[in-house]
């Protein structure tokens, strides 16, 4: 090797070591752009967290719930007078007779446990139990008569502001200038939880119970709600997956372009801007008004979210279709198989992904939707639980956005926690959809 | 426009496979073919030759009628295939295209195992009564396609994740497991390097002695040395038809000879 020397420098244009204005300007260009975009991420993020971080420390306090543990007597000569432990005679007795068992109870257990606590009359102890306590130890009983005469420990719920006590909501300050609840009662119910007859635990009825009234937000709970948006759900993903995806290979694959597909086109593109809730009206008009099919019932519901989803499913399946190379059309035609073995053996398991995503997103959309619900009577409030599929299907029901919407007007604190919680079903419930979503994608991507 | 005489070009007329006659065809307002009469013998190739654009493709495409998936082409004239014209309204393009294969010039696997692929057309045509018979219609496919000795160890592998020139010889396969009696071939080695374009040609010499084989090329030395009859195609026209060894050595109008020469596409 010679170590020969280079040969000078020739600076005509500028040495590449130093770059020109114009590179300098280029490179600043997109040094910004890119900082652009990570503002963006940046912002985004934020939002979610501080959504996410407000929803779940307003919502999950909402899955636990403060409870009495207490032995109640079943006096028999205020429940069966007459020893005949007759149905209908047991069905006489209403929860009122009932909350003088349990207000007794109470009693002679704060008494037993040498609890004492001034200013605190008969009543202002009883109101620390929830309205709804009564009717559960009348059903227990109603569904065991062979109880009476005897004492069980019941779990029975404890009034909204010792509940909202134990949870931090309400405060011996609040306390003091609340009408519903006083700081004596909280004093009581300090020493109820010491003696361990008072406690807080996981709350599966928030989940499994019907909707509670506006006095008993303690009891409410959202059963009623995650079955109606269920139901609507299955007809929604019934209907709409087999009509969404039969237009849309019909469309892209089999009409002729002409006048009326353009027309047909152009309005499935305006479908889906159309706003939700004249979707609803629309539905009140055809569906009940004129096809007489009963309100508030899950299966209106579901039609309805069918018409507001068909076209948001129809245009990414479309387009899922579309993006199918013409190479493989081409292949399966050359070999002599039919336009429909082309597309039903080809094109569609290539667009499937593509047209699940379309799906997820439609049906996310249509388990959040709120105003055309509103229009068709879901807002009802539903206390008996729809049958089984599919006769449920025409039973009055709620849904959980309605529920959601419904819970933020009343009035009561603790219904803004329970709305809380109840957001957070509605996004687990999205969440599973997603995952479920994402787990055929990859199935049908890895099948050849 | 019609410059070719085939009396004179001594083509062999015994044994034709395709005729076709006074052939148009309309692109919408784009007269794509002119008055094309081509004879296609049986057991031999015939190469289309020709500049780009100048309707070789459009034209191998309607021997098959996959211009029909077109919603603009409008094509005339008569094409007949062993005397039965396949413009006829009682045929049925789908069984037409069993009978002529075909293989594109971008290699277009589908995206399923290697077997599937060859497997497709015999199924849907429903031309084998046992899997046993199916794995024999594989093999003496693939084998037709010089492919069995690369692929047979691995049949259930996707079809696509086999390298350009495999990829193509996959389509021949798939092409011929219809058992075809025509094949037509629209540049199938433009998209292959020299080696996988040697194979694919080798191939098509065997091939020839059970198909009749169109294959259209942008490469005159592949015209020459696959074919033993050739079509040169200039603007829509057909300018010359003859016996490959007479229209490379002795072409009877001035354009193919411009063209053969480089002068003119």
């Amino acid at each position: 090797m010679t170590d020969a020397a280079f040969p000078p420098a020739r600076p005509r244009g500028g040495s590449l070591l130093e770059p020109d204005a114009r590179t300098l300007r280029r490179n600043a260009a997109e040094a910004r752009f890119r900082l652009y975009g990570v503002t963006a991420i940046a912002i985004a993020m934020i939002a979610l967290m501080i959504l996410l971080i407000s929803i779940l420390s307003h919502g999950t306090s909402a899955f636990r719930q403060t409870f009495l543990h207490l032995p109640i007597a079943l006096d028999e000569a205020v429940l069966d007078p007459s020893g005949t432990r007759d149905p209908a005679a047991l069905r006489k007795v209403t929860t009122i007779g009932y909350g003088r068992l349990i207000d007794r109870a109470l009693g002679e257990a704060i008494a037993a446990s040498g609890i004492t606590v001034e200013g605190l009359g008969k009543s202002d102890i009883s109101r620390m139990v929830s309205r709804q306590a009564a009717a559960t130890v009348r059903s227990a009983v109603l569904a065991d008569p062979a109880l009476i005469g005897t004492t069980q420990e019941f779990r029975i719920l404890a009034s909204s502001r010792i509940d909202g006590y134990m949870k931090g909501r309400v405060t011996q300050d609040s306390a003091a200038r609340d009408s519903n609840v006083s700081p004596a009662q909280l004093h009581l119910a300090d020493a109820l939880r010491a003696q361990g007859l008072l406690g807080t635990s996981f709350n599966w009825r928030f989940i499994t119970d019907p909707d509670a009234s506006e006095l008993r937000p303690e009891a409410a709970g959202l059963g009623i709600a995650i079955l109606g948006s269920a139901y609507m759900m299955i007809v929604v993903l019934a209907l709409s997956l087999p009509i969404g995806v039969a237009a849309s290979i019909y469309l892209e694959e089999f009409a002729p372009r002409n006048r009326f597909t353009d027309l047909i086109e152009v309005n499935i593109s305006n479908l889906a801007a159309v706003p939700s809730i004249v979707f609803g009206i629309l539905g009140l008009a055809i569906f009940i008004n004129f096809a007489g099919l009963p309100q508030s019932a899950p299966v209106v519901g579901g039609l309805v979210l069918t018409l507001m989803t068909l076209p948001r499913i129809i245009i990414p399946a479309r387009a899922a279709i579309k993006a199918v190379p013409p190479s493989i059309r081409d292949a399966a035609l050359g070999v002599g198989a039919s336009k429909m073995q082309t597309v039903f053996h080809h094109v569609l398991p290539l667009a499937t992904p593509g047209i699940l995503t379309g799906l997820i997103i439609g049906l996310g959309q249509a388990l959040g939707e709120t105003a055309p619900l509103l229009l068709i009577g879901m807002v009802a409030f539903v206390r008996d639980y729809p049958e089984g599929l599919p006769g449920g299907l025409f039973d009055p029901a709620s849904a959980l956005p309605v529920q959601i919407y419904n819970w933020t007007q009343r009035a009561d604190p603790a219904f803004a926690e329970r709305a809380s919680g109840a957001i957070i079903v509605l996004l687990i419930f999205l969440l599973a959809m997603n995952a479920a979503a994402i787990v055929v994608r990859r199935r049908f991507e890895r099948r050849w | 426009m019609n410059d070719m005489s085939r009396t004179e070009t001594g083509v062999n007329l015994t044994d034709i496979k395709i005729a076709a006659r006074k052939v148009q065809v309309h692109y919408g307002a784009n007269h794509a073919i002119k008055d094309v009469d081509v004879d296609i013998n049986d057991r031999m190739v015939t190469a289309f030759i020709g500049p780009s654009g100048c309707g070789k493709s459009t034209f191998l495409r309607c021997l098959n009628r996959m211009n029909d998936t077109i919603p603009v082409c409008r094509v005339e004239g008569e094409i007949r295939l062993d005397g039965d014209d396949i413009y006829d309204r009682r045929v049925d393009p789908v069984q037409l295209r069993a009978k002529v294969g075909m293989v594109f010039q971008k290699p277009n696997p589908f995206p399923k195992s290697i077997y599937d692929n060859v497997a497709y057309g015999p199924r849907i045509h429903g031309l084998t009564r046992s899997r046993a018979e199916l794995d024999e219609v594989v093999e003496t496919s693939l084998r037709r396609a010089a492919l069995w000795g690369e692929v047979k160890d691995r049949l259930a592998a996707p079809g696509t994740g086999l390298s350009g020139g495999q990829q193509q010889r996959l389509c021949i396969a798939r092409a011929v497991a219809t058992s075809p009696e025509v094949l037509l071939m629209d540049e199938p080695c433009s998209a292959l390097d020299p080696i996988a374009t040697a194979q694919v040609e080798e191939l098509i010499d065997e091939l020839r002695s059970r198909f009749a084989v169109v294959i259209v090329t942008h490469s005159m030395q592949q015209a020459a040395r696959v074919s033993q009859n050739t079509a040169f195609f200039h603007l829509g026209n057909l300018v010359e038809f003859g016996e490959t060894s007479q229209v490379f050595t002795n072409p009877k109008d001035p354009r193919t000879e411009s063209y053969i020469t480089g002068r003119i596409g």
